[in-house]
């Protein structure tokens, strides 16, 4: 046994009025194409504009109250 | 106090242990705020945990333990029924679910603990915050995996994909409660689950006790899934400003690593916790739904009365702990 599963394909869902999810087999790279490290299998990207550690969410867009179209 | 406690339940159990946990109940004010009903609770819970030495496994299934322990729990839970407000509940539908947790668990502006202990909190409160954290944060995620074999489908894989990253995603180094272990050593304090039991106040075990009541009974599984949506929702903001008052305070990485950890994680938990695993269990199981919406509105509840406490001692120049630190800080190294 292994601790890796099979790759699965990346996938990305859009939370109403929160950030988008993303699971699966990816890579999140700066505007250099460094990748971004994360330690965590399930990631949330911002989706608002005003987190304080993008590309990741903080949560601020509950503060600022960010409405999704959905 | 462990060892105290060894000697005393022999010779309770000779005074009819059943008939001394009565009285205890009987005669509580308010068992949230009552020393030895929560102590009681904790160490009950700490049987099944294994969480502090000298409380022999054996003890786990004991009759007579039980029965005390279902007795203070029904207290428990009926004083806390009595104190909350539950809001207009949403529809069984997902959708909904999330949106009325979010909505509960919602910022309010107001200037609380998070912001002072970032602008104000002198070290010895930074101390005191970490004492009074430990209790649930060296159990970390502990008290909801109770509930893990007791869902089905959608909503136990949303548990588990939160208490997956709680573990550390395959790195023990990652492990939340070890990553707080390192937090409180950085500060000079014992990283000894129970170390600081004596300090704290009833209403912090009260806060932990009813998260292993919750998870502990399967009847209230959606308890926990409510209580655990509303904690991963009210976290990612107030993690930040902690983190700032530690940062404020001179400390590093080693000690503020905890608390940037969850502004990212719990960004992601609060998603899951109330769309994928609260909402989609309302919508299995709608028979659990008011237990998941009280779940949440106890976890706040609790949450607030702690949190008050804390601030207003702070805020009157006093301790918020129930007795001092020892003297040389509990310091392990």
């Amino acid at each position: 046994m292994t601790m890796r599963e099979p790759a699965s394909p990346a996938r990305i869902t859009a939370y109403p009025d929160g950030p988008l999810v993303v699971r699966g087999d990816f890579e999140i790279v700066d505007e250099q194409g460094v990748p971004v490290e994360t330690s965590r299998r399930t990631v949330a990207l911002c989706r608002c504009g005003v987190s304080a550690i993008k590309p990741w969410c903080d949560g601020t867009h509950k503060i600022t109250g960010f409405h999704s179209d959905r | 106090m462990i060892d105290a406690l060894g000697g005393r339940v022999e010779q309770m159990w000779e005074a009819d242990l059943d008939a001394v946990v009565e009285s205890a109940v009987a005669g509580a004010d308010a068992v949230i705020h009552d020393d030895d009903l929560q102590l009681a609770l904790f160490l009950l819970y700490a049987v099944h945990y294994g969480s502090l030495p000298g409380l022999d496994a054996d003890l786990e299934w004991d009759p007579v333990l039980l029965t005390g322990r279902a007795r203070i729990e029904a207290a428990f839970e009926e004083e806390l029924r009595g104190i909350v407000t539950i809001p207009e509940p949403p529809e069984p539908v997902q959708d909904e679910v999330a949106s009325w947790l979010f909505r509960l668990t919602a910022p309010t502006g107001k200037k609380g603990l998070s912001h002072f202990v970032a602008r104000k909190a002198s070290v010895e409160q930074l101390q005191e915050f970490l004492v009074l954290r430990s209790i649930y944060t060296l159990r970390e995620a502990d008290p909801h995996s109770w509930a893990i074999p007791r869902l089905t489908g959608r909503a136990k894989a949303a548990l588990m994909e939160i208490q997956f990253d709680e573990y550390g995603s395959g790195d023990a180094s990652r492990i939340h409660a070890a990553i707080f272990a390192q937090t409180l050593r950085g500060v000079g304090l014992s990283d000894a689950y129970g170390a600081y039991l004596d300090q704290v106040p009833a209403v912090t075990l009260a806060s932990q006790n009813l998260m292993s009541m919750f998870g502990l009974n399967r009847r209230l599984r959606g308890a926990t899934v409510g209580h655990l949506a509303a904690f991963e929702m009210t976290s990612s903001i107030p993690n930040r400003l902690y983190g700032d008052g530690f940062r404020r305070a001179g400390f590093d990485e080693d000690v503020t690593g905890y608390f940037d950890e969850h502004v990212e994680a719990d960004a992601v938990h609060e998603q899951i916790a109330g769309r994928d695993l609260a909402g989609a269990l309302a919508e299995d199981e709608p028979e659990l739904l008011g237990d998941i919406l009280f779940g949440a509105v106890a976890c706040l509840a609790l949450d607030d009365i702690a949190g008050e406490r804390m601030l207003s001692a702070w805020q009157g120049g006093e301790s918020a702990l129930r007795l001092p630190l020892p003297a040389a800080g509990g310091a392990t190294r």
